[in-house]
């Protein structure tokens, strides 16, 4: 059953994404002031959104860990950061490939980008100390605090657009009061996003997979060792 | 009850560091040491040394910081005495606390003496009017700081890789309060108003101080 | 009202059951002698009991204040004897913190040395320091987790005579060990815990002073 859920998501995502790619490369126009590259709005932002909603999500769920002390959430959260954190990094890698061409610098310090890069490395330091601890349930317990604490990060990188006058483009999305796309821009930024969205389904169920068979393992390791 | 058990442990915390001194030596020398440093590599009579004043004084508190907050909780490990902590009456709350304001009242005074380094070689501008501002930006700021590392001391405490986890976890999480008072320490020395970064501060320091509350007995106890 | 009441009490390591439904009603005054193999869970029992550690599920009560005597010293090292025992004492909300410290360190026959640091002290009379913290604040339980392992006679001495003035006062001990004769001699009651499981739970039998393997033979050793 679970396979079947798997493929049929695969299937659908990648023809989402097929379709969709079709859109932005043949039916759309360039941009008017940034040329071709706009297109990469198209990765940048549903990346983004898929990264800050998963952190907003793991930090739900380690709080259901806290709270009921089932290691199935801490598996999900850990899954779900986990993915997140590959979609900032796409997020990142991304916006910064749009930087070069648009303000021809890779990077620059305003309060968008470092807030991101701050909830990127809050969360690899997350992955780093789940992998530095044995014992699964303390693992899950300091891995919830981390998350908790780094999801404060992400709000305040989400609102930092509003709070500081930054480099990062204002909002857009007409979801977000923005100043709004020419019609039949934005459609595929929520296309991308759906299909996305279904991919990191997917990896999410394949790693919580993971995670419940290494505790198996450490269980029988520990009756094993046992008398 | 709970504010004399935070009295007690804040004394204790500072009675330890006077008798032996190792977090305060390591933090003042490293300090000032960073300052002369800089103070090499830059022109301390350029226009610009005004511009990344701030971020220069509060980086190198927080690289200070990090000497002071990692024992915060390290030096409970010997002897177990952590284990005797926490058997006792005293919450987890009223530990923590106690040790936070030993760490802030560490730290502050390093940042105080260093204070006059800074001013003397740079040639900051750092004027009566600049007082009161400055103060309280180091108390907003060095509140951060120790809030976190405190916080992430004790989490860290019982890890495999302490002191390679304790950096990793705390500085990230540092970075929007140290930007905060980077650029409202700038602001005040160039006589500036601070600015939205104050506001930011104070919230980011509240919000931080209440997670941490709830959280330190999940970790020290689970 | 028993003096110690636990209650379905399991901890997970993982899914990992290192204590399985444990439950044991310790009436007041009675004397308590947990034994078991190790690894069977003895140490993690009397944690949890102490505060130190949650049990994943089932509950634990206890009337009154509680000491602990563990694997650790749980003393400082930067700071005199005297200073030792008047800090826990605070902790533990002592109307006169400082004369309870004396008192207890002539106790324990650290009198003499009141002012000297816990560093400079010989393994001995560490070992009697802790036990005066242990016992500071006249616990109504008492639990003890392998006391007399490397003990010397000096401080296994003061630890014998202080646990029968507990006796006498109608306090309650938990008291885990290997050293069979001893335990049992001073023990009322019995629990047997065998990988996380209460095997057996009663009082001390004359059979069992005679024949100090007999518990373990019964019991299997599966």
């Amino acid at each position: 059953m679970r396979e079947k859920i798997i493929i049929g998501l695969a299937a659908f995502s990648g023809a989402l994404l097929a379709w969709n790619m079709n859109t932005i490369f043949t039916a759309l126009p360039d941009e008017l002031n940034q040329g071709a590259i706009y297109r990469i709005i198209y990765f940048h932002v549903p990346a983004n959104i898929l990264g800050m909603l998963g952190f907003g999500l793991g930090m739900l769920l380690s709080i259901g860990y806290l709270v009921t002390k089932d290691l199935r959430y801490d598996a999900l959260a850990a899954s779900v950061t986990e993915v997140s954190l590959v979609f900032a990094s796409i997020g990142l890698a991304t916006g910064s490939i749009w930087a070069r061409i648009i303000w021809g610098v890779w990077w620059a310090w305003d309060y968008r980008l470092t807030s991101w890069l701050v909830c990127w490395l809050i969360f690899g330091g997350y992955l780093m100390l789940r992998r530095a601890i044995d014992e699964p349930n303390q693992r899950a317990r300091f891995a919830a605090v981390i998350s908790v604490l780094g999801s404060v990060n992400a709000y305040i990188s989400y609102m930092s657009i509003k709070w500081w006058t930054t480099q990062h483009p204002q909002p857009v999305l007409t979801i977000r009061d923005g100043g709004g796309m020419a019609p039949g821009m934005e459609a595929p930024i929520y296309w991308n996003l759906l299909a996305l969205a279904c991919f990191s389904a997917i990896l999410v169920m394949v790693r919580t997979r993971q995670e419940a068979i290494a505790n198996e393992i450490d269980t029988l390791r520990r009756m094993a060792h046992a008398q | 009850m709970f504010l004399r058990q935070v009295w007690t442990i804040a004394a204790k915390d500072l009675h330890s560091e006077l008798r032996t001194k190792e977090a305060w030596n390591a933090s003042i020398a490293f300090t000032i040491v960073i300052l002369l440093l800089f103070s090499f590599a830059f022109d301390p009579s350029s226009e610009q040394i005004r511009e990344f004043s701030g971020g220069l004084l509060w980086m190198t508190y927080a690289f200070a910081g990090a000497l002071v907050l990692n024992r915060s909780f390290a030096r409970e490990l010997q002897n177990d005495c952590l284990d005797a902590l926490i058997a006792s009456p005293v919450s987890s709350a009223a530990l923590f606390t106690g040790k936070a304001f030993a760490n802030f009242a560490l730290l502050f005074a390093v940042e105080a003496v260093s204070l006059p380094v800074f001013v003397l070689f740079y040639n900051v501008p750092l004027g009566p009017a600049q007082f009161g501002p400055m103060l309280l930006v180091m108390v907003l700021g060095t509140w951060a700081l120790t809030v976190i590392g405190t916080l992430f001391s004790a989490l860290t405490v019982n890890l495999r890789l302490r002191e390679l986890m304790l950096p990793t976890l705390v500085y990230p999480m540092m970075i929007p309060a140290l930007i905060s008072a980077m650029t409202i320490t700038t602001n005040v020395l160039a006589s500036n108003p601070a600015g939205f970064g104050l506001r930011f501060l104070v919230g980011f320091d509240i919000i931080f101080t209440m997670l941490a509350l709830v959280f330190v007995d999940t970790v020290l106890v689970g | 009202m028993n003096a110690l009441e636990i209650d379905g009490v399991w901890k997970y390591y993982g899914d990992f059951p290192a204590l399985r439904d444990v439950g044991l009603g310790i009436a007041p005054g009675s004397a308590l002698a947990l034994l078991g193999r190790n690894g069977a869970g003895k140490t993690t029992l009397l944690r949890i009991i102490a505060g130190l550690s949650r049990p994943s599920r089932g509950t634990i009560r206890t009337q009154g204040s509680i000491g602990a005597l563990g694997h650790g010293i749980g003393v400082y090292d930067e700071l005199t004897a005297v200073e030792n025992l008047t800090l826990f004492g605070r902790l533990h909300g002592l109307p006169d913190p400082r004369k309870r410290a004396e008192e207890m360190l002539v106790r324990v026959g650290l009198g003499r040395v009141r002012d000297g640091l816990a560093r400079e002290f010989s393994r001995g009379m560490r070992q009697r320091l802790a036990v005066g913290r242990a016992f500071l604040h006249d616990p109504e339980v008492l639990l003890l987790d392998e006391p007399f392992t490397a003990l010397d006679d000096r401080a296994i001495a003061v630890l014998q005579s202080m646990i029968q003035e507990m006796r006498d006062k109608g306090r309650t001990i938990v008291m885990s060990t290997h050293q069979l004769r001893e335990a049992l001699e001073l023990a009322s009651h019995v629990a047997l815990l065998q990988r996380g499981q209460i095997v057996h739970a009663g009082e001390r039998t004359q059979q069992m002073l005679d024949d100090t393997g007999w518990l373990y033979r019964t019991y299997g050793d599966n």
